[in-house]
């Protein structure tokens, strides 16, 4: 028997928009299931967005609140940016899911619940002290009971799984049910079954004896009314496919090597949310990529900055405890002057804080969290794809003026998929760099000779003859780069080192407004906000508020144009997820009237804060 | 270089041999590793004459000045590279193994040698010494051990003896030391050894075996602090008193010293050491030192003999075994990759998994 269309039993109503959410216990699989609904719908041609959102613990306790593992995704027939504010579905494995989002729900959303899990014991693991199916506490949402449990296990039972094992597909049960009500195809989760237990027939069998169940229920289970129907969404034109913001940026980052023409040594310690970087990278043995485990944070930046010394691209990734940790290391980049890329996968702290959780918090941590006067340009990717592109940007800087570059992310970003589409490579940028050869200072080589334009210093790397020089983080003389104590002289060098920063404005886009007539309120968004931001400013400008917009992908130095756009308005609101991180740089250097819009839950906005607070500042 | 893009690219990443094989034979002198620093260590300080020692070597050895880097931490010793007309870099405390290994991994051509110091390698940087050592990156570590911080003015250190009263240890050092050899050898290092300031023939025969050895090769320097420690090791290293204090291990000749080479060294049967009287055990029972030896614990007893230079202790090659080089297993991985799959190509990663066009 095939389903590889959807008979027109009950009829399809089309939609143009839906979030879905899939719930259940860490070891329920839904990450899979959340990925296969997200591939099969991106192949479809929706645009959508996903978001993770796992336990710390790798196994916490099974059927506890703690322990559930969720997908949230939202698929479109039209351009989005964000992963949704309320899902419109929650699929709901066990009690403890139920519990763990019925709160996001949107009101009047479907809930299709496992009902086989909804035995005393594992309501009272989640906490429920009366079961919430009977006790009218989920009346203003449609629920579906459906025994995915048990329709499973008489699916697998031709295939000759044991039941313990048959039981562990009913996830794909799960995604049968919900590609039914969505229309989805299913050929390609055959295919993708078949390939990927192409080594477990019974497994293969079984998965695909629940998800054919799964699909049938809804077709022939009087439960729903009918399907939904979501059309391909209107993008520019172009190759896709569906990225994650951790292997965009390592993607990023094996471009900047082709396109300077250097190795790629990535130093790193293990650490959530960016390890999936150090992962990715190191699958990439072919691309020359050397990557080193390293025996602590520190270990892996000191390492990547030899590699920089040596001639490299050295690149080191990390969240906000492992910055603590490089800042050392990093002043010494700094005095260096050398190359190199910190990347920081932002997540909630202080301490070892909400590591699986995401944040803005480490803003002011990059821009000031060193001794000394030592600046650090940042630059902040704003969406999964972007990362690609954030990771070019800040390897070109890096190379270009001989400096360490942070490049934020953050942990929503990091594991946040959505349909990117693929770069030419022909017109990415060059990054090609010159290498010191000669001397430059008659028969002398002087390491700390400064190009006059960008006051980047030669890079003379080991192994060039006639070029040897010794550099450390002592303050150096201007030129000669000699150790020197001389007071005049070390104002000077701190002057320059903060002019070279300063002045890689000049070489950055100028800002661009999303404008309308009239308005006098900006919002003015960074790094991970940006998808939110701009449906809550298209949400509220749709309802006729007046509200211009721009996002910041430089932090530091900022865009030239930055003082006089926002001198041209009344108020400017920077939503950030920290206590207003960027709201105090702009104070500090602009006369302008910030409002702060701030949350610090460990999650993202949603669309709705935004133009709610925009509803209200344009009252 | 990984991918060829069309872009000219330099010869930044030649490996072993690239580079070299056309040079024509260039004789070096001391002078020419020289820079044109003053240098500022304290008159009498020990640091001098390992100085000059690798001066006298790397000349002898023949590796030309540019294919040579020197990396340092912070301390007296880390002053060392900007003596060196080499490339050279004073990094930060305690980071110069971490530093030197993204140095000596990424470019297996160049030499790659780390300045460190019992305050900056045992105490800050720790951690970083015990993992280049235990990784076996192809780096050439000289600790110079003179059992006090001499930067910041006469702190004890993870060396210091017992008791021994500092600025900082007014009542006495209450801080066990560590023995440098052997939390190297316990650091899986393949290649150990022992070495002092009042020798230069010795320390330039230790550092070319260090040199030579393929892999993380460690030496220990007893270094006279004459300003904070002065005479911390003259019982051993004092000239009329080196004959009877100093064992000199020599590999696959039976361990024996003294004036009239009258003491030995014999295991005992629960495997630690003993000096005894050769006469009185007979010559047939005499440890025969066996630096190859794989298993380390002959070596780790050997740095057990003395607790403190105070007592007849090993100078020479404790251990050099062959194991595979860290960079080399990396470099290696990758032209296997290479070999396997060609060389990277950007474009159809970008496009690999489920794509679909709109």
């Amino acid at each position: 028997m095939t389903t590889d269309a959807i008979s027109p039993t009950r009829g399809r109503e089309p939609i143009d928009r839906v979030v879905i959410r899939f719930a259940g216990d860490s070891g329920d699989g839904m990450q899979l299931t959340g990925d296969r609904f997200t591939e099969v719908s991106a192949a479809f041609g929706n645009d959508l967005a996903t978001m993770p959102d796992y336990p710390a613990e790798i196994r916490a306790p099974a059927g506890t609140v703690a322990g559930v593992s969720a997908f949230q995704v939202h698929i479109s027939d039209h351009d989005i940016s964000t992963p949704g504010d309320s899902p419109n579905v929650l699929v709901a494995m066990n009690p403890a899911a139920l519990k763990a989002s019925v709160r996001d729900l949107m009101p009047g959303a479907s809930i299709i619940v496992n009902v086989d899990a909804f035995e005393a014991r594992n309501l009272e693991k989640a906490g429920y002290a009366a079961n919430p199916l009977e006790d009218g506490s989920l009346d203003a949402f449609t629920v579906y009971e459906v025994p995915m449990t048990s329709l499973t296990l008489e699916a697998a039972k031709e295939t000759g799984a044991k039941p313990r094992d048959a039981e562990r597909s009913k996830n794909f049960f799960a995604l049968g049910v919900v590609s039914w009500m969505y229309s989805r195809p299913v050929e390609p989760v055959y295919d993708w079954i078949s390939a990927r237990f192409a080594n477990k027939p019974i497994v293969r069998d079984a998965n695909t004896a629940a998800f054919k169940a799964g699909f049938n229920f809804g077709e022939t289970a009087e439960l729903f009314q009918h399907a939904f129907e979501i059309a391909p969404a209107v993008l520019p034109k172009g190759k896709y496919r569906n990225i994650t913001g951790n292997v965009a940026l390592a993607y990023g980052l094996l471009a900047a090597s082709r396109q300077s023409g250097l190795d790629l040594f990535l130093g790193s310690y293990p650490i959530t949310p960016a390890s999936d970087i150090l992962h990715e990278l190191s699958k990439h043995k072919s691309f020359g990529v050397r990557t080193m485990q390293a025996e602590d944070e520190i270990a892996g930046i000191g390492a990547a900055l030899g590699a920089s010394f040596a001639g490299q691209l050295g690149v080191t990734t990390t969240s906000g405890p492992g910055i603590d940790l490089k800042s050392e290391t990093i002043g010494l980049a700094v005095s260096l002057e050398l190359p190199l890329v910190i990347v920081d996968i932002q997540r909630g702290g202080p301490s070892t804080g909400l590591p699986t959780k995401t944040e803005q918090a480490d803003l002011l941590h990059v821009m000031f969290g060193r001794h000394g006067e030592a600046p650090v340009p940042i630059v902040a990717a704003r969406s999964p794809g972007h990362c690609f592109d954030a990771a070019l940007e800040a390897a070109r800087i890096a190379l270009k003026y001989r400096t360490p570059v942070f490049l934020l992310s953050d942990g929503y970003l990091a594991n946040a998929a959505e349909p990117w589409r693929i770069p030419e490579v022909a017109e990415l940028p060059d990054l090609r760099v010159d290498f010191a050869t000669e001397p430059n200072h008659g028969d002398d080589f002087w390491p700390y000779l400064r190009d006059p334009e960008t006051l980047a210093r030669p890079w003379a790397i080991p192994g060039t003859p006639g070029l040897m020089h010794r550099i450390g983080g002592i303050e150096k003389e201007d030129g000669t780069g000699n150790i020197s104590y001389d007071p005049e002289n070390h104002e000077k060098m701190v002057r320059l080192r903060a002019a070279k920063v300063a002045g890689i404005a000049k070489d950055i886009p100028t800002l661009e407004v999303d404008r309308v007539e009239g308005s006098r309120l900006l919002v003015l968004s960074w790094g991970g906000t940006w998808g939110v931001t701009h449906a809550g400013v298209y949400r509220a400008r749709a309802r006729n508020r007046r509200v211009d917009w721009a996002h910041l992908i430089h932090l530091n130095p900022f865009p030239a144009n930055l003082g006089e756009i926002l001198s041209g308005y009344e108020k400017v609101l920077v939503p950030e997820l920290n206590l207003g991180q960027l709201s105090k740089l702009l104070r500090m250097g602009y006369d302008v009237d910030v409002v702060g819009l701030n949350k610090i839950k460990g999650i993202h906005f949603r669309a709705a804060e935004i133009e709610a607070c925009i509803m209200e500042l344009t009252d | 270089m990984t991918e060829t893009n069309g872009h000219a690219t330099t010869t930044t990443n030649g490996h072993a041999g690239d580079g070299n094989g056309a040079a024509e034979p260039v004789t070096f002198t001391r002078k020419d590793f020289q820079s044109d620093q003053e240098v500022r260590w304290c008159p009498g300080c020990g640091d001098y004459s390992v100085l000059a020692a690798v001066q006298f070597l790397l000349p002898e050895i023949g590796v030309p000045p540019e294919k040579t880097v020197f990396v340092s931490g912070i301390g007296c010793s880390s002053r060392f590279p900007y003596y060196m007309e080499t490339y050279g870099m004073h990094s930060i405390h305690g980071r110069a193994p971490a530093i030197a290994t993204g140095i000596a991994v990424s470019r297996p051509d160049l030499d790659v040698w780390v300045i460190t110091g019992d305050g900056d390698g045992l105490s800050i940087g720790g951690n970083h010494l015990i993992h280049a050592l235990r990784r076996n990156v192809n780096l050439t570590i000289l600790l110079f051990n003179n059992q006090i911080y001499g930067l910041t003015k006469g702190q004890y250190s993870p060396t210091s003896e017992l008791g021994k009263v500092t600025k900082s240890t007014p009542f006495g050092s209450i801080d066990h030391p560590f023995n440098p050899v052997s939390l190297a050898i316990g650091s899986e290092a393949s290649f150990v050894a022992r070495t002092h300031d009042m020798d230069r023939k010795h320390m330039m025969e230790v550092f070319r075996r260090a040199h030579d050895h393929q892999g993380g090769a460690f030496v220990e320097i007893y270094q006279n602090c004459n300003v904070f420690n002065d005479g911390a090791f003259e019982a051993v290293t004092a000239r009329d008193a080196r004959a009877d204090m100093i064992i000199d291990l020599k590999h696959g000749q039976p361990i024996r010293f003294g004036k009239d080479n009258d003491k030995g060294v014999v295991a005992t049967e629960l495997g630690h050491l003993e000096i005894v009287d050769v006469a009185a055990v007979g010559e047939d029972r005499l440890l025969v030192h066996d630096e190859n030896r794989p298993d380390p614990t002959l070596a780790f007893a050997l740095s057990r003999l003395a607790d403190s230079p105070t007592t007849p202790t090993p100078m020479g090659v404790f251990r050099a075994v062959d194991r595979p080089v860290y960079g080399d297993a990396l470099n290696s991985q990758i032209a296997a990759a290479q070999e396997r799959q060609g060389r990277g190509d950007l474009v159809s990663l970008l496009n690999s998994g489920s794509t679909w066009e709109v």
